[in-house]
């Protein structure tokens, strides 16, 4: 590493003249993050609890055991059963969760957070990095050059939150709402606040052209392009506010699910676990 | 806000050169409203030893971008940092661009930035058979941002692949290598702004992946939390552009209808 400290400055991981808490966002980001994985990965394994009356966990996506089907079931499995033979040390919600997992990993906002928080490269702005061979994007790093194809994964993924949103709108044969329905619903907007506003599909949608003008054609992509690029801007909160959604459903589910805390609803005002079917 | 009795503050300045130096402490009376740069100046006036400080400035109203330092450990421009920023008994601390090689004292040489802008093609209008061109306000909005620029290069100064990993883009590419540096944020706007204008007929995006090391840039946004102008230098112009990398070298789906529909219209830059 060149560019000795001739004007006395410092050298190697997290050295900086800096005198402010560069490091607290880093570190929250990082304390956040984990966090969830923890809640994730123990939620995804346990295989249970993911439902309470018409609920289904969003980390269980377009699961269902066929054990828990009942005539009253809202049948969430929208593509047929997970088979019997499906290895238990590979959950279902693990193999629903790889897919938006990779378009997060790859999102290019959650690079800049995972850079800093967990790899230090760098971990503040004029904070010394991790010392390396630092290759950028161009090596072993290349493949987030593909996170437009995540993309098209999570995008198709979103009808189905919302059909499990509009699934908790139907219980015991009458319509109704309940606390559950509306946090999945939240869930499903703020998803789609956050898939949308992806930096690949700005671009997919109009970024890529040079001229907005040129023909109708482009004046319309310009247009898509401008509402893509409003969702852009506030990117970053969306970002962390639907995964913070993602996880509350989840537990609230679960909680239900485990009769820790009953749903509030229209169909009997509150229900334990036990009054639904 | 009534003003109390003279006030002091005490500038903490790097003194040296290319040998060596180090900071010395000037204690000068300072007055409500000072900027950064005028505490400079103060300490020049007044202070033992400091006339001869070296320190680069022209406009003082951050629209020359010469005074750019770092101040308490950030780069900023000296002109546009207030004294009534930090506490009232704060030292501030001045230093030159730690990327770029040190003249004296705050000042820096800053050529190298230079040489990257000479290897970007400029713009290149078609010949105009058909008189003046008219360009749309929406196609002026998207660039206009980008040349707010006004170099002073607080950027180049921040991005650790430049001031950490001293990967600045050597002078020649040697061939079938990959690249051996990257030309930093300023530049990665300044080929953004000429991409994406609707009459330019030059391609410069192999130029940019193979030589100017775009892929370099991870994204993490320093360039963007420093600059004086607030352009949105990574999300309106290093991500895009490199998205405009990712259509041309590593999605099969676009490069093959690029293919098909003939490649780029523009001339690749040699
Ligand atoms: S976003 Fe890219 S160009 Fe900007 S400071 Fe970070 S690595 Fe450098
Ligand atoms: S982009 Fe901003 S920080 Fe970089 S040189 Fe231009 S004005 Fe300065
Ligand atoms: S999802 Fe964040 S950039 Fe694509
Ligand atoms: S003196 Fe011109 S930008 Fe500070």
């Amino acid at each position: 590493m060149a560019n000795a400290s001739t004007g006395g400055h410092v050298q190697g991981l997290g050295a900086t003249m800096r005198k402010d808490a560069w490091w607290q966002g880093p570190a929250l980001t990082a304390g956040i993050l984990s966090l969830w994985l923890v809640y994730y990965a123990f939620a995804a394994a346990q295989g249970k609890y993911y439902s309470a009356g018409p609920y289904i966990s969003p980390f269980y996506i377009a699961y269902e055991h066929p054990a828990s089907v009942t005539d009253m079931s809202p049948g969430y499995a929208w593509f047929g059963f997970w088979p019997d033979s499906w290895p238990a040390f590979f959950p279902p919600a693990l193999v629903m969760g790889a897919l938006p997992g990779m378009f997060r990993m790859t999102c290019y906002y959650y690079r800049k957070a995972y850079y800093r928080s967990f790899f230090g490269m760098p971990p503040g702005c004029a904070v010394g990095p991790v010392p390396h061979d630092y290759r950028g994007e161009t090596f072993l790093l290349v493949f987030q050059n593909l996170h437009r194809y995540t993309l098209y994964i999570a995008i198709a993924l979103l009808p189905l939150l919302y059909l499990d949103a509009i699934k908790g709108l139907w219980y015991d044969g009458r319509p109704g709402i309940g606390l559950g329905t509306v946090l999945l619903g939240a869930n499903a907007v703020l998803l789609t606040g956050y898939t949308l506003g992806c930096h690949a599909w700005r671009h997919l949608v109009g970024g890529k052209l040079n001229c907005f003008s040129c023909d109708g054609a482009s004046e319309a992509r310009h247009g898509l392009w401008g509402r893509v690029t409003w969702l852009n801007e506030r990117h970053q909160q969306f970002a962390w506010s639907s995964l913070i959604m993602i996880a509350i459903c989840d537990i609230y589910i679960r909680s239900v699910s485990m009769g820790v805390i009953p749903d509030i609803n229209t169909w009997s005002g509150v229900t334990w676990i036990g009054d639904f079917h | 806000m009534s003003e109390p009795a003279k006030r002091k503050r005490t500038l903490r300045a790097w003194r040296g050169d290319a040998s060596g130096g180090k900071f010395e402490e000037y204690t000068v009376e300072v007055d409500q409203g000072m900027v950064v740069l005028d505490l400079v100046h103060r300490a020049q006036r007044d202070a033992e030893g400091a006339g001869d400080m070296a320190c680069r400035w022209n406009c003082k109203a951050g629209k020359c971008g010469s005074c750019s330092m770092e101040i308490n450990g950030k780069p900023k421009l000296a002109c546009m940092t207030r004294l009534g920023d930090y506490a009232p008994d704060e030292v501030i601390q001045v230093q030159p661009l730690k990327t770029f090689p040190i003249i004296r004292d705050l000042t820096t040489d800053v050529s190298w930035n230079y040489e990257q802008n000479k290897k970007i093609a400029p713009f290149t209008p078609p010949p105009r058979p058909e008189g003046d061109y008219r360009m749309k306000q929406k196609d002026v909005d998207r660039i206009q941002e980008f040349r707010k620029c006004i170099e002073c290069f607080l950027c180049q100064d921040t991005c650790h692949v430049l001031r950490d990993h001293d990967k600045k883009a050597p002078a020649t590419q040697p061939a079938g290598k990959p690249p051996q540096g990257f030309i930093g944020p300023r530049f990665m706007i300044r080929v953004a702004q000429l991409d994406m204008h609707p009459l330019d007929t030059v391609d410069r995006i192999p130029k940019l992946k193979e030589e100017w090391g775009s892929g370099y840039c991870n994204i993490t946004k320093c360039c963007t939390e420093v600059c004086p102008e607030h352009i949105n230098i990574t999300d309106n112009g290093i991500i895009p552009m490199k998205e405009r990398v990712v259509d041309r070298f590593y999605d099969p789906i676009t490069m093959l209808l690029s293919k098909l529909g003939g490649g780029s219209k523009r001339t690749v830059q040699k």
